[in-house]
């Protein structure tokens, strides 16, 4: 048997002459229970995860709890983590795409346009505009999608499950869309360096449209739900406060770090994808509580349906890849009957597409907070070094501060506030 | 219970437990009875771990609706569970957790691999994923994809009700725990570098650089 | 994205002179390397000055080059809120004797986790952290540091091995020594285990 530090036995000896269970404290040869002490005194160790309904996924916490009071909360990751960055180092730039899918799942296109822009950064390609209005599109609609798993399974955390169906109904609209983009619902890959996966097809953008239209009202009726509701405030607003300052320096990033009262938007303040063209606003809270956190989120999601609309107007026809011949695959009736063209192929396919030496890092926001990616290159296909700047690891390492002194309820509900996704914080 | 024999299979004492001789017709209709009450009932234990528990929620939620096969209460405590329903990859940190929850079920449980990365590891052949839950646990039906639709898993549970109604009582192997020997594993290591071995694509992708 | 430098580049050689080795620009980032060992008294420099405040730690990392004559790095990219400017800074880890640096969490408490991480994947040890373990391989993780060039993308064991180590953990020996000074944890310990833990003794994978 493998020791940590210690054996943990925690069995009971069994019965006593009586037949009735005995529970003796090991290594103690008197059998005297010890519940005559002082009862408060102890401090309990109690062990949340890594399987468990509420942990939005494998997440371990360990809690040293007072009463029903946290002392102490260590939380214990690394129980998805998954190898993506030593993967990264074994594969073309194109072939990442795929493997970004599954970090963040739930907002994949997110993840997909961030390793499309950082490569892109890091090779000095410009895109196409038609390019760039369908990766704003790509972004904001799974801004939503991710919102809305988050608002579901918190919902279903604090004890209210008919918003988890809401959510995922309206989820399953928007993966009909991405499923007739890229044929996937959950995975789509959808960029490549230096455009998209493909075009969208026709009545696409109908598709889109409707949902644009229908959507508000579902967040109207979420809104109803939860705004006032009694229930929901006594449980989110004062819980699991951070200060400005505190949110700062623990590199909080997104919606945290937004609730805290910091006016920070990747997509403001560095903007990418010509987002600085689009007319939205920014939600900033106040108190840093869940609840301010809650209503950030809420907000979000509203603003990004104004910017899928008005990306949808922006939309002209046009080219989405770049065209750079060494860059993107050309189609295959022609690189099946042209020379040049078959040659291309070959050469991007076997060997891969060099990009110069150098490094590039580049932060885009994701539903959940900054996401960023860092490449190091030394001037072959394959990166030397592909870091991803998680922002729900950085943001979960700020649950201990959160915790501390909170009960044990409150805890589930802070945990739920962070909006992490074990696939990103494991890697 | 899988189809793979485990270290122990030697070891099993086949004399204590026959209830009958032979298979006959009370048997057979009790069997219906016992497995068609449990082929429609099986409350889902899901260790949901990455985008495939996404899947399975969305196959949970109401388009898809699971709860239409019988599977209305997610159970989340392994106690009053019945089917293991793994979704998502299993790196090594979490195996001995799966091992211990799966241990904690009782019998009668069956173990769906939902995925490509609960089946044989996907594209995560590297140092830290388990290459197929089946090197750990017994696996009764594999449902590939990456993640595989909702439609997918309710083929898959659907193909595991066709398998629990197939069963009977009089086999004494049916419901035998596969307890881990000293050894702590529960295929021999032989087989389990067999199973894990790279195959397609992974035999290229091994050099770092081109 | 212009490809000029940051002008924190240019205050840095002020301040520091030497310990500035080289000033790069990547791509329209600006990165600086500095000498190993006064990467604490750079970065607490940058976020504490007026007109530098970079009072944001974005990152911490580490690289390892294929190239065996390029030694680690740890990267931190940091970012000033204010001023919305972002600068890299660099150290190499060429030379040392240990793979160690200081530790930044009494600057930044973002920092916490993500120096566990380079410590778990690089084995680049952090002085002054105040729980420098294992984050994303379990404690008692005997194969290496996996993000490094040396160690192959399977890993050294084989894969029955791995199995076994792993299944071999029992999940409830996993707690650290913090968590079990928890009162009624470290309790209901036999008194030999509380002797062994009181000597200083960690258990091993078996």
């Amino acid at each position: 048997m493998s020791l940590r530090t210690v054996e943990m036995a925690l069995s009971t000896p069994g019965v006593d002459a009586q037949g009735r269970p005995v529970r003796t404290p090991l290594g103690v040869a008197d059998a005297t229970p010890r519940y005559d002490e002082d009862f408060g005194a102890e401090h309990m160790l109690v062990n949340i995860g890594p399987q468990h309904p509420a942990t939005h996924g494998v997440l371990r916490l360990v809690l040293e709890l007072e009463g029903e009071t946290v002392k102490r909360c260590i939380p214990h990751v690394g129980y998805l983590h998954t190898g993506f960055e030593k993967l990264g180092e074994y594969r073309f730039y194109n072939q990442i795409i795929p493997l970004t899918d599954r970090t963040d799942y739930l907002a994949p296109m997110g993840n997909n346009v961030g390793l499309a822009l950082a490569v892109e950064k890091l090779m000095g390609i410009e895109i196409t505009e038609r390019c760039r209005v369908l990766r704003v599109i790509a972004c904001e609609m799974n801004r939503i999608i991710s919102h809305l798993v988050w608002l579901g399974t918190t919902g279903i955390d604090l004890g209210a499950f008919t918003p988890f169906l809401w959510s995922f109904q309206e989820r399953e609209r928007v993966y009909n869309l991405q499923e007739a983009w890229t044929g996937a619902r959950l995975t789509p890959s959808v960029t490549r360096v230096g455009g998209m996966m493909a075009d969208i097809p026709e009545g696409w953008e109908d598709g889109l449209r409707e949902f644009c239209r229908t959507f508000p009202s579902t967040l109207k009726e979420v809104d109803t739900m939860f705004t006032r509701n009694a229930i929901w405030i006594g449980r989110t607003q004062g819980v699991g406060v951070l200060t400005a300052e505190q949110a700062i320096n623990h590199s909080l990033s997104g919606p945290m770090l937004r609730a805290s009262g910091v006016d920070y938007d990747v997509r403001k303040d560095r903007p990418y994808l010509g987002y600085e063209d689009y007319d939205f606003d920014v939600p900033v809270g106040e108190h840093g509580d869940i609840y301010d956190r809650y209503q950030v989120r809420l907000e979000e999601m509203w603003q990004s349906t104004r910017i899928l609309e008005q990306a949808l107007d922006r939309l002209r026809p046009g080219p989405i890849n770049v065209s750079d011949p060494r860059l993107i695959l050309p189609p295959k009736s022609r690189a099946m009957s042209d020379m040049e063209a078959m040659i291309y192929h070959f050469k991007q396919v076997m060997e891969g597409v060099k990009p110069p030496v150098g490094e590039a890092y580049m932060g885009i926001e994701n539903p959940k907070g900054e996401l960023g990616y860092y490449f190091v290159s030394d001037g072959t296909a394959k990166p030397v070094r592909w870091r991803i700047r998680p922002p729900s690891f950085i943001n979960l390492s700020s649950l201990p501060a959160m915790c501390e002194g909170a009960l044990l309820s409150d805890v589930i509900a802070i945990n739920a506030s962070v909006d992490i996704v074990m696939g990103e914080v494991d890697r | 219970m899988g189809l793979n024999n485990p270290a122990t299979a030697n070891e099993r004492d086949t004399t204590s437990v026959v209830s009958m001789e032979s298979p006959n017709w009370v048997t057979t209709r009790l069997d219906f009875l016992s497995n068609w009450a449990r082929s429609n009932s099986l409350w889902p234990m899901p260790f949901g771990t990455a985008c495939c528990a996404i899947e399975y929620m969305a196959t949970a939620a109401s388009r898809f609706d699971i709860a239409r096969f019988g599977m209305e209460r997610q159970s989340f405590s392994p106690r009053q569970a019945d089917v293991f329903i793994c979704a998502g990859r299993v790196p090594f940190k979490l195996a001995p957790v799966m091992r211990r929850i799966w241990d904690q079920m009782p019998q009668p449980k069956w173990c769906i691999s939902m995925g490509a990365c609960a089946s044989t590891g996907n594209v995560f052949d590297n140092y830290t994923i388990v290459q197929g839950i089946d090197t750990i646990i017994p696996v009764d039906v594999y449902v590939p994809g990456c993640p595989p639709r909702p439609e997918g898993l309710i083929y898959g549970i659907q193909l595991l009700q066709k398998k629990i109604q197939g069963e009977t009582f009089t086999d004494p192997m049916l419901r035998e725990e596969q307890p881990l020997g000293p050894s702590k594993l529960f295929l021999p290591p032989a087989r389990i570098d067999e199973l894990s071995e790279p195959f397609g694509n992974s035999v290229h992708q091994t050099r770092s650089s081109s | 994205m212009t490809a000029a430098v940051s002008p924190s580049a240019a205050a840095l050689r002020e301040e520091f002179g030497e310990a500035v080795e080289r000033v790069v620009v990547s791509c329209g980032d600006t990165i600086v390397y500095v000498t190993l060992g006064r990467e604490h008294d750079v970065l607490a420099w940058l976020k504490a000055t007026p007109g530098q405040e970079f009072n944001y730690l974005t990152d911490v990392t580490a690289v390892d080059y294929r190239d065996p004559e390029i030694p680690l790095e740890v990267v931190w990219q940091l970012r000033s809120l204010g001023r919305k400017a972002d600068l890299r800074v660099k150290t190499s880890l060429g030379g040392a004797a240990q793979l160690e640096v200081r530790s930044v969490y009494d600057l930044w408490k973002g920092a916490d986790w993500l120096e566990r991480e380079v410590y778990d994947m690089f084995g680049i040890r952090f002085a002054g952290h105040p729980d420098l373990r294992r984050i994303l391989m379990w404690e008692t993780y005997a194969e290496g540091y996996p993000l490094r060039k040396s160690f192959p993308l399977r890993g050294h064991f084989s894969r029955a091995e791995q199995t076994r180590q792993a299944l071999a953990a029992n999940p409830e020996a996993h707690y650290s020594l913090e968590e079990l000074s928890i009162a009624e944890a470290y309790g209901e310990l036999p008194k030999d285990v509380q002797e062994r833990l009181s000597r200083g003794e960690r258990g091993e994978v078996r």
